[in-house]
């Protein structure tokens, strides 16, 4: 395939057929576009963070530290609103994907670019709301981001603020789904089957189809709450025949997946940064593509995990068990081999590797930790323990964070042709990576000895588990400000970065850094499978 | 520009896409319909009593009739025929109305009898009639809702036909609004025995 470095387009920052912001609101340039995702969500992301962190100074001691119970369940509900729905589930699909999915596969842009920036506008309006229901009427909702009946259906807080809010975040989640799955079937460049495709649309492709098809559960299962609430409609009220367990069934259909929807991508990034820094292709490449296929249809099928001890029968607890195990085995797939890829490679130990690295570590302690809690027995004793908490966050910050932080070291040159400083973000990348630690850890082991989740106090004996965590959060909030520092500094300052800076060999890594407008001169013809590192094809 | 490439196929999928999540928004009530149809069987026949199933069948044959009338404006524009096109297009709308006239007595008529969720009638019934009430008002209502949305799409896709922007060479807009509009039909088909011939 030809380089064509020398383009003679402008690079998409350049590209400016509005005036000021305009080209910023107006443009449907994927790239541009993923830009957009990336700064919404990572101001969300700080202010969930501090959100967090507030939590964790509230919880440095036993007693009323900085708030009471009921403020304390508010911000814990709108940590959760947040990063769930706002940052997590479109985080690497709409920020990645929206910016690389076309170059990966050798197109000018996605199938729906008008389409695509409208599902922005819808993000940032559900955005809106989810704000505004903090600050309207009953004041912020305390439910958690779980919505569960019946307490949602009686809170006196502005719970249909932030049910909308995520009705109106669903929508926009399921429009740009539908956009990439289209994209992937229509766009591919010439010559790239479906199994010359890179493994980062493959992921991408498995998190479109469960945002397609599992969203639309949690639309109607929200609008059903807001009935609920307004028009006494008692599907889940016992007192008129309802049934508060149904609520949890439709809720879990949904959000068990959406799980799937925010590591999916991340696993997808890493598989794209093992080749690079190993310089060598991918192991297993049809068992990583197929893997999250696999992922995404079994996915579906364990939302009854969570409700083991909702009163739900022997046998559906037995099955729910069962499939939650058998979901385990594409994930351990997918980890043995990036594993392998890396195993015999000329690894260069950069910032973009040093975070995939550890979203293996922290994503295997997350996911074995999910089966102590997808076995029968076990979750009895750890249900709405903080073990759970410590469980969930390995993954979805562990995995899904680091693999978040992982894609931005990694194609930060590419998106702004600028190169951060590799040695501040190595430093970065330790605080965060102890931090993160010493904030989670203590949470498994005082969860085993029963510290509950959700509550603002706590008996004298979890004190030490709780001031280790705390201290944790500061460290970890240094990190990530050292992290975006580095970042933010760089965009313009940094040292201009070439084309293809860390060696990789997919498509992203031929055309200039940053991209130029229309991404190709002319779409590449596609004739070999994706990693292709030329040193190594003479031994193949 | 390139990507202002038409993509005929691309936008078919993309709409056929679309339609799978409505089926799936509509797929949470009727899986909370089977749950409680299942629980309470015998109160979902006693309450489906109070439905006119005159009126239903009037509504499914009228939808039917759309359903023809909009695929027909279709083969009006791939054979070249505007004006057809465009009277087919006025003739689903049409039919729509006449949809949601019935509806509006219908929904009247019960909020007469204090046929709704939360009324002082209701509070004395059966839990299953009670949740049958509910699901029929969010089942219908949420259908409702799509029928308007149908014809707003309907609305537009005329002015196009009329500006010739769509016409015998670029008709996706109107075969994706046909799409739509027999999805529309399709909840419906479902949504009659459902409700109004369980009894």
């Amino acid at each position: 395939m030809e380089s064509s470095e020398a383009t003679n387009q402008k690079t998409y920052l350049q590209h400016k057929p509005y005036k000021g912001i305009l080209n910023w609101l107006l443009s449907t340039d994927h790239k541009r576009i993923g830009l957009l995702y990336l700064y919404s969500i990572m101001a969300f992301f700080l202010i969930a963070a501090i959100f967090g962190l507030l939590m964790r100074i509230e919880k440095i001691a036993p007693g009323e530290t900085i708030m009471g119970p009921q403020t304390y369940n508010g911000i814990f509900t709108l940590h959760g609103i947040i990063m769930i729905f706002i940052i997590v589930i479109p985080g690497l699909a709409a920020v990645f994907g929206n910016f690389f999915l076309p170059l990966l596969i050798g197109a000018r842009d996605v199938a729906f670019p008008r389409l695509n920036l409208f599902s922005w506008y819808i993000y940032i309006a559900g955005t809106i709301l989810a704000i505004a229901s903090q600050f309207v009427g009953g004041g912020a909702p305390d439910t958690g981001w779980t919505f569960y009946v019946p307490y949602s259906a009686e809170s006196s807080t502005s719970v249909i603020w932030a049910l909308t809010a995520a009705f109106v975040l669903g929508f926009s989640s399921i429009l740009t789904g539908l956009n990439f799955i289209v994209t992937i079937h229509r766009l591919r460049a010439p010559g790239m089957t479906w199994f010359k495709m890179p493994l980062f649309p493959w992921s991408i492709y498995a998190t479109a189809w469960i945002q397609v098809l599992a969203t639309p559960i949690i639309g109607i299962t929200l609008l059903m709450v807001i009935a609920e609430r307004t028009l006494n409609i008692g599907f889940f009220d016992p007192a008129l025949g309802g049934d508060p367990v149904l609520f949890q069934h439709l809720f879990w259909i949904y959000s068990h997946p959406a799980v799937y929807i925010m590591i999916l991508p991340a696993m997808g990034v890493v598989t794209e940064i093992f080749p690079t820094f190993s310089q060598k292709p991918v192991f297993g490449y049809t068992a990583i593509a197929l893997s999250s296929i696999a992922i995404a249809a079994v996915g579906y099928f364990v939302w009854g995990h969570h409700m083991f001890t909702s009163g739900i029968s022997y046998w559906s607890r037995w099955f729910f068990s069962f499939l939650t195990f058998i979901v385990a085995v594409p994930s351990a797939i997918k980890v043995f081999n990036w594993v392998s890829t890396m195993y015999g490679g000329s690894i260069d130990m950069k910032p973009p590797l040093l975070y995939a690295i550890s979203f293996i570590f922290l994503f295997m302690i997350g996911g074995l930790s999910g089966l102590a809690l997808g076995a029968l027995a076990t979750n009895v004793h750890l249900h709405d323990t903080s073990f759970v908490v410590a469980h969930f966050h390995y993954i979805v910050f562990g995995g899904m964070g680091f693999g978040f932080f992982a894609g931005l070291h990694y194609w930060y040159p590419k998106m702004y042709g600028r190169m951060y400083n590799v040695r501040l973000a190595n430093i970065a990348w330790g605080i965060l990576f102890l931090g993160f630690n010493l904030l989670y850890f203590p949470l498994f082991v005082i969860g085993l000895q029963g510290m509950p989740r959700r509550y603002f106090d706590y008996f004298p004996e979890y004190h030490t588990g709780h001031l280790l965590s705390t201290i944790g959060a500061f460290i970890l909030i240094a990190g990530i400000v050292l992290m975006l520092y580095n970042l933010f500094y760089h965009v313009k300052r940094g040292e201009k970065a070439s084309a293809n800076p860390w060696k990789g060999v997919t498509l992203e890594w031929k055309v200039a850094s940053p991209p130029p407008h229309e991404n190709f001169d002319e779409i590449p013809v596609v004739t070999e499978q994706p990693y292709t590192f030329k040193s190594t094809e003479s031994d193949s | 520009m390139s990507h202002d490439m038409r993509d005929d196929i691309g936008s078919k999928m993309g709409m056929w896409i679309f339609i799978f999540t409505e089926l799936f928004l509509f797929g949470g009530l009727f899986l909370v319909y089977a749950v409680f149809r299942a629980k309470y069987s015998a109160d979902f026949h006693v309450a489906a009593e109070e439905l006119n199933v005159f009126v239903g069948t009037m509504n499914t044959v009228i939808l039917l009739v759309s359903s023809a009338t909009v695929a027909m404006s279709i083969t009006a524009i791939q054979r070249g025929n505007k004006k057809l096109a465009m009277r087919f297009i006025i003739a689903t709308v049409l039919l729509a109305g006449v949809f949601m006239v019935n509806k509006y007595f219908e929904w009247g008529h019960k909020f007469e009898y204090q046929l709704y969720p939360g009324s002082e009638v209701m509070k004395n019934m059966e839990h299953g009639e009670i949740l049958f009430f509910s699901l029929y008002y969010m089942m219908t209502g949420l259908h409702a809702l799509h029928v308007i949305v149908g014809v707003v799409l309907l609305a537009v896709v005329f002015f196009r036909v009329k500006q010739g922007v769509v016409n015998s060479d670029n008709y996706v807009f109107l075969e994706n609004s046909g799409l739509y509009w027999h999805l529309v039909d399709f909840i419906w088909i479902f949504l009659f025995p459902l409700l109004y011939l369980v009894t």
